[in-house]
């Protein structure tokens, strides 16, 4: 049973009694919580977006609470010199950005899932070590990588420019570079979601004859959806929303920039037009945003639960 | 598990796709491709493409442009790892020095046509070029811009009968002036990301020139002269006078000085009733201008003084800032690239859409879209003691620290003397 | 748009998604048969090893060779000679204000309790409390909105909050807005260096962003934990007469223990590796500065590699504590098993 449901149990207090109230007062209490922490939370994405319906002199010279009151000055020339087809070809950004993001995620997130069942569930020399390794190396700043990788591809012909006259993708180094930084921080969670699940699933299914393999691909997958689904939400954002290393390994070229290097490339070299930034922000957060809601159906209660009983 | 009806189908897949690949568009026979990396992003992009669409018109040659703000990180990277651009060009030549430094840069005296180069360069442009010394060159200059203009609004001057100074003198008794009705006279905005300081340091670098003289300049580029010596030292505290005793000749006082952007700076001036009357910046600030308030206008509600001199032996002495080129790699196509771009003609294109100036002396003052650039582009071709941009000039960590101490000088004026031993420090190891 | 790209990408795009499962799951299958031909005593000895196989390659390639070779190269100069740990001493001198000690101190004092406590908290409190209403899923959605944010964005959301107007004048940022309102002075949050040059308001402002971002990573985490605590303990606890605070303490707390440790973890190496923040909004100016905005600057603006090595070192020694308290974990966990 879920907490929901476990708190929609009838109160067994008398109406208007004390105790009545006492849970009403809580119950109201919560909801105040909430959504005052939430308004709170929501201030600056909100001075955001309504700066990003202002004109650039208005922003500079009122805050953007000001702009809630008359005279309105309300405008969309933000937006549409953000989608301007002209000085940008967002077409080709957005769909780089896909071509970046989904394979950064799932190659990733597949070797991680396999490597993390392995080290919670499986017994191996120096397994504790070589764990605390894969964690250390989260530590390690990704500019340290660049000239020795990017060096290892161009020695070895991985640039957009070679990979694109091979027929083969030209992200093909970039998605490597993003699997291999995002393997740690995905093996840690896995594993230590693996690890958390009760032993007593294990041995009911050794008992039912079954091998690693129908554990693994029947039971722990299934289970570990929620663990999963966050993975992928957090492994795609950050690709997604990532512009250094895009520059490094596949560089700005409209055929192969992600979306990024678009937004990025709407100020110029002093910074001015920093009022395009805000609707660029806003447009580039749609697809993380709908990521993130088609995965919360996968945030559920109650997969585990019962599972072990019987 | 069906793994090995996936893997049948999965080989199928990659032999469909690199069939689609061969049997589709094949590569276009063409002249060939140039890769330009520069910093130019937003409107400044339009613009440099406006600049090579003749050149690609008339060559066939294609041009990749690839803007890149973190210029820094991204050319380090690439040609560290043996992937650079063929050109790139950089706001000044420090980053292009270092890679001249250790071999990377094709020198370019057979690349262009350098009679013609010598012949419509003045010769610091042709020195600045040839960074270590040797007689090649290794950068060529595309645009400039100047520095030390104070810009000021007539209107404001004319309704209290200020004069526009010409002496030092003059600015010192204006500033006074403003200051006994109540006003600051200054506005001052440092904060720029993480180039925070550089207005600063265009104050120093125009007293430095213009109070001590270029030899002294000269030597303080090249690190030789100390930053504790007496005449940097004059140069600083000359500018505490400017900004008055605990910063109270600027609106805002240091908070408003540290937290501004610096393309707001001419907010406050602008104001009614103005907050300040005076500001300096280098001439492309008119554009952050009339973007904050597109109904001021040129001449009538913003003009410019240039900084009047503080000694009369260094009268006429400008600092001046260019968009330098390097070649990375030698092909026809890059060399080709690389003379149209020191031509009058490619570098008018960008002249006529502002914000720029040409260094060519071919280029027309016609072209010039209004008075206010002319007359600072007549200030470039005239000038007889122009100087470059000395901390864009420099190592990039003795100018990251030269700015860093501007930013403490105006937090605390008093703690000038630590703050210069410890420019000192990073000199001694910063030019190795 | 270039319509023969669709024609070539897709394809290619539809090869990756399902082809690399495919090929891995297949590789795993084809490595348990041969594993199954082996004796008996001999399959749990080789069995682990395809299984971190790719994984351990991948990260060997990608993180730990350049680690390694950074080591190297700290203990060297920029010509390649070997000089012993003068890279490390030009890092460690001038103590308090030179060297990397500003970095040091931000990171390791200010950063790290900070950012992890506040993220950690939030994340948590909020967990909890959105688990009992209806429309979770909309206030969830709220504060994750800035997880979707990139580091520019949220420079400039937070640049827009902390903008500065002197005293008397009308105020564009919110936070001043906010003080102006309260009859207070406006603060200039990212560059007052209060108290004393010890900065610690203007490290709490980037502290505040950079937590403000990040907080629905643990919020969607510790949430994830949350629901997956049995409903059957949670009503035992409530029907014996436990108050929510009780259940909160002796139930979910302790049950949520191990993905605390994770998120902790996680958000304690992040702290030490801050640098977008810092980097887009005060350059590491008025005493902000951090390791890694220190290292970014020595490799690319002083081009100096060794001095950067040194300091990256010096940020993963600085993880090692974490590491033995995820060890200790660990062997917990496997004792009770």
């Amino acid at each position: 049973m879920s907490v929901a449901a476990a708190r929609q149990v009838e109160s067994t207090a008398v109406r208007f009694s004390p105790k009545w109230i006492s849970e009403r007062l809580g119950r109201v209490g919560l909801h105040v919580a909430v959504i005052g922490l939430t308004l709170a939370w929501v201030v600056p994405t909100l001075g955001l977006l309504i700066s990003s319906f202002r004109p650039f002199a208005a922003i500079a010279t009122s805050g953007w609470w000001t702009a809630l009151a008359p005279p309105y000055q309300w405008t969309l020339d933000n937006y549409s010199q953000v989608l301007d087809p002209a000085t940008s070809n967002l077409g080709t950004a957005i769909f780089n950005s896909f071509m970046v993001a989904i394979p950064s995620t799932v190659i990733p997130v597949t070797i991680a899932a396999f490597a993390a069942y392995a080290f919670a569930w499986m017994k191996f020399p120096a397994r504790d070590w070589i764990f605390l390794a894969f964690v250390g190396l989260l530590a390690v700043p990704l500019q340290l990588t660049f000239i020795p990788i990017s060096k290892f591809f161009v020695d070895h012909g991985i640039v957009p420019d070679n990979l694109s006259s091979l027929g083969l993708p030209p992200w093909l180094g970039l998605w490597l570079a993003h699997a291999g930084y995002g393997l740690p921080f995905s093996t840690y969670l896995l594993a230590n979601f693996f690890r958390a699940l009760p032993s007593d699933l294990f041995e009911s299914a050794e008992i039912d004859g079954a091998g690693t393999l129908t554990v693994f691909f029947r039971i722990i997958l299934p289970l570990s959806v929620p663990a999963l689904a966050s993975l992928v939400i957090f492994q795609f954002l950050w690709v997604w929303n990532d512009l250094l290393v895009a520059l490094i390994y596949v560089g700005g070229a409209p055929e192969v920039a992600p979306l990024t290097v678009n937004l990025a490339n709407l100020t110029n070299s002093l910074g001015q037009g920093y009022q395009l930034l805000t609707a660029a922000a806003f447009f580039s957060m749609i697809v993380p945003l709908a990521v993130f809601l088609s995965l919360q159906r996968y945030f559920v209660r109650g997969i585990l639960a019962g599972s072990v009983k019987g | 598990m069906h793994s090995s009806s996936l893997v049948r189908a999965l080989v199928v897949a990659v032999a469909a796709v690199l069939t689609a690949v061969a049997c589709g568009t094949s590569s276009t026979a063409n002249a060939g491709t140039v890769h330009v990396i520069a910093v130019w992003s937003g409107a400044e992009q339009a613009s440099f493409m406006a600049v090579l669409k003749p050149f690609e018109d008339q060559t066939g040659i294609k041009v990749q442009y690839e803007a890149s703000r973190d210029e820094d990180a991204i050319l380090t990277t690439r040609v560290g790892a043996g992937n650079p651009p063929d050109l790139a060009a950089a706001p000044g030549p420090q980053l292009l020095t270092s890679f001249a430094k250790q071999g990377k840069v094709v020198a370019l005296n057979s690349a262009i046509d350098m009679n013609a180069y010598q012949a419509n360069y003045s010769k610091s442009w042709i020195d600045l070029g040839e960074p270590l010394k040797d007689g090649k060159l290794y950068q060529i200059y595309s645009w400039a811009a100047v520095k030390g203009l104070i810009w000021y609004n007539p209107k404001n001057f004319q309704a209290k009968g200020y004069n526009v100074p010409k002496s030092w003198d003059d600015l010192m008794a204006l500033q006074s002036q403003i200051k006994g009705t109540g006003t600051t006279p200054w506005c001052v905005a440092l904060e720029s990301g993480s180039a925070s300081g550089w207005p600063a340091s265009d104050w120093l670098k125009e007293i430095v020139l213009s109070q001590s003289g270029p030899d002294v300049y000269d030597k303080w580029v090249a690190g030789t002269q100390k930053w504790t010596s007496p005449e940097i030292k004059q140069a600083y505290t000359t500018w505490g006078q400017i900004l008055g005793t605990n910063d109270g000749n600027v609106y805002g006082g240091k908070q408003f000085m540290l937290a501004t952007n610096f393309g707001d700076v001419g907010t406050p001036m602008f104001a009614s009733p103005p907050k300040c009357y005076m500001l300096n910046q280098a001439s492309f600030i008119t554009s952050f201008f009339t973007k904050a308030n597109p109904a001021l206008q040129p001449s009538t509600d913003f003009n410019f003084f240039p900084l009047p001199d503080i000694n009369s032996q260094y009268a006429g002495a400008h600092v001046v800032a260019g968009d330098a080129f390097s070649m990375f790699k030698d092909t026809p196509q890059a060399r080709k690239l690389m003379q149209y771009l020191t031509t009058a003609a490619a570098q008018t294109i960008w002249v006529k859409r502002g914000g720029k100036i040409s260094p060519n002396k071919q280029t027309s003052l016609d072209a010039y879209p209004d008075v206010l650039s002319k007359e600072t582009a007549a200030i470039l071709v005239n000038t007889n003691i122009g100087r470059y941009d000395a901390t864009d000039n420099m190592p990039a960590d003795m100018k990251a620290a030269a700015w860093k101490s501007l930013l403490d000088f105006v937090s605390n004026q008093n703690n000038l003397d630590s703050i210069l031993a410890n420019l000192d420090k990073i000199q001694a190891t910063a030019y190795k | 748009m270039d319509f023969s790209v669709l024609l070539t990408d897709i394809p290619t795009l539809l090869v990756v998604v399902l082809g690399v499962p495919a090929v891995l799951a297949a590789y795993i299958v084809g490595g348990e048969f041969l594993v199954r031909r082996l004796p008996d005593a001999n399959r749990p000895q080789v069995r682990p090893w395809i299984w971190v196989g790719p994984a351990i390659f991948l990260v060997a390639a990608i993180l730990l060779i350049p680690a390694i070779s950074t080591a190297v190269q700290s203990v060297q100069d920029n010509q390649g000679n070997f000089v012993g740990l003068s890279n490390y001493a030009t890092q460690f001198s001038d103590f308090p204000n030179g060297g990397a000690w500003v970095a040091i101190r931000n990171n390791i004092i200010i950063w790290l309790i900070f950012y992890t406590l506040f993220t950690l908290a939030f994340g948590l409190v909020l967990a909890v409390l959105f688990d009992r209403v209806q429309y979770e899923t909309v206030v969830k959605s709220l504060i994750f909105m800035p997880m979707a944010i990139s580091s520019v964005a949220l420079g400039v959301i937070w640049k827009f909050m902390y903008w500065y107007q002197p005293a008397g004048s009308d105020q564009t940022g919110t936070m001043n807005a906010i003080v102006t309102f309260f009859r207070h002075d406006p603060v200039a949050w990212l560059q007052d260096q209060w108290p004393n040059g010890i900065a610690v308001l203007n490290n709490l402002a980037l502290i505040g962003a950079a937590t403000w971002g990040i907080t629905g990573f643990s919020m969607v985490i510790l949430s994830a934990a949350l629901k997956g605590i049995p409903g059957e303990l949670l009503e035992a606890a409530r029907v014996d007469g436990a108050g929510e605070l009780t259940v909160f303490r002796r139930v979910i707390f302790p049950l949520m223990m191990p993905t605390i440790v994770v998120v902790g973890t996680t958000l304690v190496i992040f702290a030490l590796k801050a640098f977008d923040v810092v980097y887009v909004m005060t350059n590491g100016n008025y005493n902000t500065d951090v390791l890694a905005f220190r290292m970014y600057n020595l490799l690319y603006l002083s081009h100096n590699p060794a001095g950067a090595s040194a300091v990256a070192i010096i940020l993963l020694v600085a993880v090692i504590p974490v590491l033995v308290f995820n060890l200790r974990q660990f062997r917990a966990v496997e004792a009770r098993r």
